[in-house]
């Protein structure tokens, strides 16, 4: 679907992104991640022909690009990050514009209406009234981008950010439509700096930082079990002298143990007589995994004591994804 | 994509106000002058009013010589420069070029609706006009301008000792006129665009082509630069006055054609270059 290679793009002194190779294939949700000013933006407009690279090579469905990109872009649909639209028309009226804007549509001039009313369907618009967008919401606007993405039933959806602004029933909703919209075909590939987004919707990762690209892999594969597990007991002290050097961290009252059977070590602490209120594979969350390969982002100019005061905060950060992956899920849905 | 480029220009309020407002201000002129009878002196103020009294037909002309100066330069600088910048401003250019639209069409359509506007302004004018003089001021047929008195400076020298014009006379020569005061437009429509290629302020590139323009103005009207005067853009704009002598003096008024040309081709080629190899990151 998307593969780049040695993708480079140079903005004067900057050098934005450096030798990135993508790789989607068809059917993927992909999640492309990283801090702010990493590169993700620059990325994603380089796809789309809108930034031209200083060097590498573009393949969108199989087509160079930016060279052949007027063949492809009728099978995107794209919502680059902010949602835009003319504030003095109405959401029918932009959907109408973008609709009859670039080339001849399948269902051609007759089909615009349909189309329109379909894809704001799609997004929870179908009932909204003719006020101009500039009265919408933050959220109206997002699900209007939205629906000019989907306007031309795209195989691929590039999307930025795509539930900012919405509330937390808008995010599910938005993201269940993306999961069907997905399984009839559709290749996603969104691009976000919210973990929880990204998580819980993607089956494989990319993440970008300072404009390269240092992981990309299945999330499944990621987040699999560590060959540690996590105990919690209120007789911790005790547990950790049982296990001895197994042990590799304590804090208060949960441990990790350097051990791949869980069962085995369940057997061991309920044979000495130890209560355990909680024990399984450890595995790592999102947040540990992305943290642990990329800095902090472009938009921090801390001063050096400021910066080493931030360290403990970030080490907190990476101690605190040592949590049950169910645990993770729990904390990442309620932002 | 022109038809979506001229129904965004048509549902903007803003076009239609600034086209009411250009219409508006000879109207304004001709009930004073209407009322009080009293006119500019021939050779002051601006071009033929004084003529107006004696026919009201030749009040179009005269309604383009008050807005062609300041006022119709700013609506088409203004639309000009929206052209790129103001889409993208709002957001919406890299949307349409991922639709997608390509840069060459987007640049074309956005020529094609600046054109419209602008013979949409001067015809709007022109008409306007047309219906105030021939209600205020009568419908004699009036007299050319004697070719003997003309002075190319821009300052007219009036004279209305000339033979007299019939009705489809004045209409051919009016609508000469609205053709080179639409061309001249189009010069500052293609320096604006380029500007509006070059920034991402919507204002900024109307205000840069009007900069360009008073400079001209400037140069023109200063006889130490008269070697380069004939190649400013605004040192013609004001022979369309010569559609309305007896004979008709083309000199003027093809090499304000050319100039124009020249404009338009040098400024659209350096907007089209530019935006074509620009990144778009708004």
């Amino acid at each position: 679907m998307i593969v780049t290679t040695g993708l480079t793009k140079r903005f004067g002194q900057v050098l934005a992104v450096d030798q990135v190779d993508l790789q989607v294939s068809e059917g993927d949700r992909y999640g492309f991640l990283g801090p702010n000013g990493s590169g993700k933006t620059t990325v994603v407009r380089m796809l789309l022909g809108l930034v031209y690279p200083t060097g590498g090579a573009i393949e969108v469905l199989g087509v160079p690009v930016p060279r052949q990109v007027s063949a492809v872009l009728p099978r995107i649909g794209a919502l680059i990050e902010a949602p835009s639209a003319y504030g003095h028309l109405s959401g029918r009226a932009n959907l109408m514009l973008i609709d009859a804007a670039g080339p001849r549509p399948r269902g051609g001039r007759s089909g615009r209406r349909r189309r329109v009313a379909e894809a704001l369907e799609r997004v929870g618009l179908g009932g909204v009234d003719d006020r101009a967008v500039r009265k919408y919401s933050l959220g109206m606007r997002q699900r209007l981008g939205l629906a000019a993405a989907l306007l031309r039933s795209p195989r691929l959806l590039v999307l930025d950010e795509p539930t900012n602004g919405l509330d937390p029933q808008g995010i599910r909703e938005i993201r269940s439509l993306l999961v069907e919209l997905n399984a009839a075909g559709t290749t996603i590939f969104l691009s976000s700096h919210q973990l929880s987004e990204v998580e819980q919707l993607c089956t494989r990762i990319g993440v970008v930082d300072r404009g390269r690209l240092v992981l990309q892999d299945d999330l499944a594969a990621l987040r699999g079990p560590t060959g540690r597990v996590l105990v919690r007991s209120p007789d911790a002290g005790q547990a950790a002298a049982l296990l001895g050097g197994r042990v590799v961290y304590r804090d208060d009252d949960r441990l990790i143990v350097a051990d791949a059977d869980v069962a085995q070590v369940n057997a061991q602490l309920v044979d000495a007589g130890m209560r355990v209120t909680e024990i399984g594979p450890e595995r790592r969350s999102l947040e540990d995994l992305v943290l642990s390969v990329t800095g902090s982002g472009s938009d921090r100019f801390g001063r050096p004591a400021a910066r080493s005061a931030g360290a403990p905060g970030s080490q907190a950060l990476v101690a605190d994804g040592h949590r049950a992956a169910s645990d993770a899920d729990a904390g990442g849905s309620s932002q | 994509m022109i038809r979506v480029e001229l129904l965004k220009l048509a549902r903007r309020p803003r076009s239609w106000v600034a086209i009411a407002l250009l219409c508006l201000l000879p109207i304004v002129v001709a009930i004073f002058v209407a009322v009080t009878h009293v006119a500019p002196p021939p050779g002051q103020g601006p071009a033929l009013l004084s003529a107006v009294l004696s026919s009201g037909s030749l009040f179009p002309a005269a309604a383009l010589a008050i807005v062609l100066p300041v006022f119709l330069p700013i609506s088409v600088a203004v639309v000009a420069g929206d052209a790129i910048a103001g889409e993208a401003s709002s957001g919406m250019l890299r949307y349409l070029l991922a639709r997608p639209v390509g840069r060459t069409r987007l640049l074309v359509a956005k020529l094609v609706a600046l054109i419209a506007y602008v013979l949409v302004a001067v015809v709007a004018v022109a008409v306007t006009s047309y219906v105030t003089g021939i209600l205020l001021f009568g419908d004699k047929p009036p007299a050319a301008l004697s070719s003997g008195s003309l002075s190319t400076s821009g300052v007219i020298a009036n004279s209305l000792s000339g033979t007299g014009m019939t009705p489809a006379d004045v209409l051919l020569r009016t609508a000469g006129a609205v053709a080179f005061i639409a061309v001249s437009m189009l010069g500052v429509g293609a320096i604006a665009l380029f500007l509006s290629t070059l920034t991402d302020s919507a204002l900024g590139a109307a205000l840069g082509a009007l900069a360009a323009l008073i400079a001209s103005g400037v140069l023109v009207a200063l006889n130490s630069a008269a070697s380069i005067s004939p190649y400013l853009p605004t040192r013609y704009w004001l022979s369309w006055i010569d559609f309305f002598r007896q004979p008709i003096l083309w000199r003027d008024i093809d090499r304000g054609f050319a100039i124009q040309a020249v404009y338009v081709v040098v400024f659209l080629g350096a907007a089209w270059a530019n935006f074509a190899s620009k990144d778009v990151t708004s």
